[in-house]
């Protein structure tokens, strides 16, 4: 099915209850002269998990990258419309990039732990933005952080060792005690399970259910049944446009785009 | 009959796929044939390379010395006995040398004789009295068995590089032989291992020379191109790599700085001397300006050992870091450097090997000068090891071949040092994952 510049998603169920933590309007980006997402309004709510799914080369993965503005990264990268953190335009010239990306961390798909110590790749993120003095302060924050990943009991006995030598689903949960160390509000994941093995994609999952409490999360990712399991929200992309956005038990038990019921029923993607 | 026809097309298929096999496994053994047969021929090589220096230049890290009983008559050194330091050291230390050698060949004491006498010994033999006397007055009035050096000609002689004959270029008379075989017969005539040659500057003696000064001059040249190529060649490195976009300028550094690469030596000499020596008016035959143009010389090959390493960080760990908030100086200084560098100092190290071993840019700007002093500072006339080499091989004393190879013999042990040190750091640092 043709889609045109002038599509309008459909909206299924309920809207972002309260004000958004992420809103997006017509945002554009463009890699050089391919334009990989058009015109995307999406709202993020808050305290949630927002799936974001969709075949490869939808978009879902360059409209996660917009909203911690690692998209600076890539040359040739150009983003129009405007993506607002809790009011505030994060392409603002004003705004610091370095503090949005403190309030706005991010899980990758391969883990990447730095090839330091399981203790330093935690304690890394509070020592550049300076949110520990004391020795004992980072070890509180190194801890917390360990614990609230789940990881603490495994690696407390050896956090002097490199955090590389963990397992694939240890160092992803390294990652994700690294990224909340610094206390973000938002944290962003880019399939943060597909490197990982069935059991230690099921301690992550359960891992982000526990984080909904106290973060916003956005979850970028090719499985429909872990969109299913984690989410309360569900954005489905295809060829750069969002095709339908709503509750995740809508989007997969009544989708209203054909698009988005060909792709949830395995018929495409 | 279908059953037949089936089993043949197999069969035919079995076939081809075997030949096809046997073809492959024969292109894998002649591969690996060449592979060996080239690092053969390049050890071929080498080998021929060290065994001709080294049967050539072992011989000089010996030097043969006699064995004299040298008395330190106070009539001779010090007629005043007030020990003055300028009558100490301007003292007839050749008498006493022939004092001592009259006493074992009383014969020789004519015109000839003594003149035969004064061949044998080398004016480093004065010296070194020379030197005992000044160090320690108290040996005035005492006898004391030394042994001296012979000159170079005798000294080759004894190791058999010149021939005896008169008629073969032999250059000692008769009695001179009689009397060398004498000494040899008593074993005062010794070879012993050749000390001038590591704690002495050139010299027109070769039985005198040593590469002191050169190693020295080098050892500055290398330290001040250490200084100024890694700072500045990792700071390039990083800038073009890490901070800088691609546009038009940055590509016209890079090929630029790739061409400099390929630049030959001399030229950084002549630049070196036209900029260095001409418009600032440094010293010549410094080993600072020496290591200036080395700096010019490793320059480029610093900058793109550099820019490799620090492609080779994987960009994930970029992004690991720029994800937690850190600045662009962050993730470089945190981050990226510390992984590149390993390579970074191996390919320093390549480039300050290339250095020691640059002689056209220090011809350009006089460190190419006969030097007996050994350099204080970077800033005294000195001359480099192989520049020394270069020195060496011109001078057409047969004493001078043997040390040619000795000095090649360790500049190459530098060049050894420094590549092992290239290694045991880049092992080192790999160790922190």
């Amino acid at each position: 099915m043709p889609l045109t510049s002038e599509f309008l998603p459909y909206q299924s169920g309920r809207n972002v209850a309260g004000p958004a933590k992420v809103s997006a309007r017509g945002v554009n980006v463009f890699y050089g002269d391919k334009q990989a997402l058009k015109a995307v309004d999406l709202d993020i709510g808050t305290n949630e998990v927002t799936a974001l799914i969709g075949p490869s080369g939808c978009g879902k993965s360059t409209f996660l990258r917009c909203l911690n503005r690692m998209n600076d990264l890539i040359e040739g990268a150009r983003v129009t419309g405007t993506i607002t953190l809790d009011r505030q335009d994060i392409y603002d010239r004003a705004l610091d990039v370095v503090q949005l990306r403190a309030r706005v961390g991010m899980v990758f798909q391969k883990p990447n732990p730095f090839p330091k110590s399981i203790y330093d790749n935690v304690a890394y993120g509070p020592r550049i933005h300076g949110l520990a003095q004391t020795a004992a302060e980072f070890d509180e924050i190194v801890e917390g952080s360990l614990q609230r990943a789940g990881l603490f009991d495994e690696v407390k006995d050896r956090l002097d060792e490199p955090g590389t030598g963990l397992s694939g689903g240890q160092q992803q949960r390294l990652c994700i005690a690294r990224a909340i160390a610094v206390s973000p509000e938002v944290i962003l994941m880019d399939e943060p399970c597909s490197a990982l093995d069935p059991i230690a994609t099921a301690k992550v999952e359960e891992l982000i259910d526990e984080l909904r409490e106290n973060f916003t999360i956005v979850i970028v990712t090719h499985s429909m049944q872990q969109a299913a399991r984690v989410s309360q929200r569900t954005a489905f992309f295809h060829l750069g446009e969002l095709v339908e956005v709503g509750d995740t038990e809508q989007i997969f038990t009544n989708p209203r785009h054909k698009l988005t019921q060909g792709y949830i029923t395995g018929r495409f993607g | 009959m279908t059953e037949m026809v089936e089993q043949m097309r197999i069969s035919a298929v079995a076939e081809k796929v075997e030949a096809r096999l046997r073809k492959r496994y024969g292109v894998e053994r002649r591969f690996r044939l060449y592979g060996v047969a080239a690092i053969a021929v390049a050890l071929t090589f080498l080998a021929v390379l060290l065994f001709s220096v080294l049967s050539q230049g072992v011989s000089a890290f010996r030097q043969n010395e006699v064995r004299l009983a040298i008395s330190f008559d106070p009539a001779v050194i010090d007629p005043d006995g007030r020990r003055d330091h300028a009558i100490l050291a301007n003292a007839d230390y050749a008498a006493l040398i022939r004092q001592a050698l009259l006493a074992h060949f009383p014969d020789a004491d004519d015109r000839t004789g003594r003149r035969e006498l004064s061949r044998l010994m080398s004016q480093g033999a004065e010296l070194e009295l020379r030197k005992l006397v000044l160090s320690d007055p108290s040996v005035i009035g005492t006898r004391r068995e030394l042994w001296l050096p012979v000159t170079a000609a005798v000294d080759q002689l004894a190791k058999g590089h010149i021939s005896r004959a008169a008629e073969q270029g032999g250059q000692f008379s008769e009695r001179e032989l009689a009397r060398f075989d004498v000494l040899v017969a008593q074993g005062l005539l010794q070879p012993r291992f050749n000390k001038w040659l590591f704690t002495q500057g050139d010299s027109r003696q070769p039985e005198m020379a040593g590469l002191l000064g050169a190693i020295v001059g080098s050892f500055y040249a290398l330290v001040v191109t250490l200084a100024l190529s890694f700072p500045l060649g990792v700071a390039t490195a990083v800038y073009l790599e890490e901070f800088a976009g691609t546009n038009r300028w940055t590509d016209l550094v890079e090929v630029n700085i790739n061409n400099l690469a390929a630049v030959p030596s001399i030229v950084f000499g002549l630049l070196g001397l036209e900029i260095f020596l001409n418009l600032f008016g440094l010293p010549r035959s410094a080993p600072f300006v020496g290591g200036l143009c080395l700096t010019l010389v490793s320059l480029p090959t610093i900058i793109i050992a550099a820019r490799v390493s620090l492609k080779a960080v994987p960009p994930w760990i970029r992004e690991a870091a720029v994800g937690l908030g850190a600045s662009r100086l962050q993730v470089v200084s945190h981050h990226v450097l510390p992984l590149a560098m390993p390579g970074i100092l191996t390919g320093t190290i390549i480039g300050m090997a290339r250095a020691v071993g640059e002689s056209a840019p220090l011809l350009m700007i006089g460190m190419v000068a006969f030097i007996v002093d050994v350099p204080a500072t970077p800033m005294d006339p000195a001359t480099a090891l192989p520049v020394q080499i270069y020195l060496w091989a011109a001078s057409p004393e047969r004493a001078f071949i043997e040390r040619t190879s000795a000095a090649i013999l360790v500049l190459l042990c530098f060049l050894a040092a420094m590549n092992a040190a290239a290694i045991y750091l880049r092992k080192r640092f790999e160790r922190r994952w």
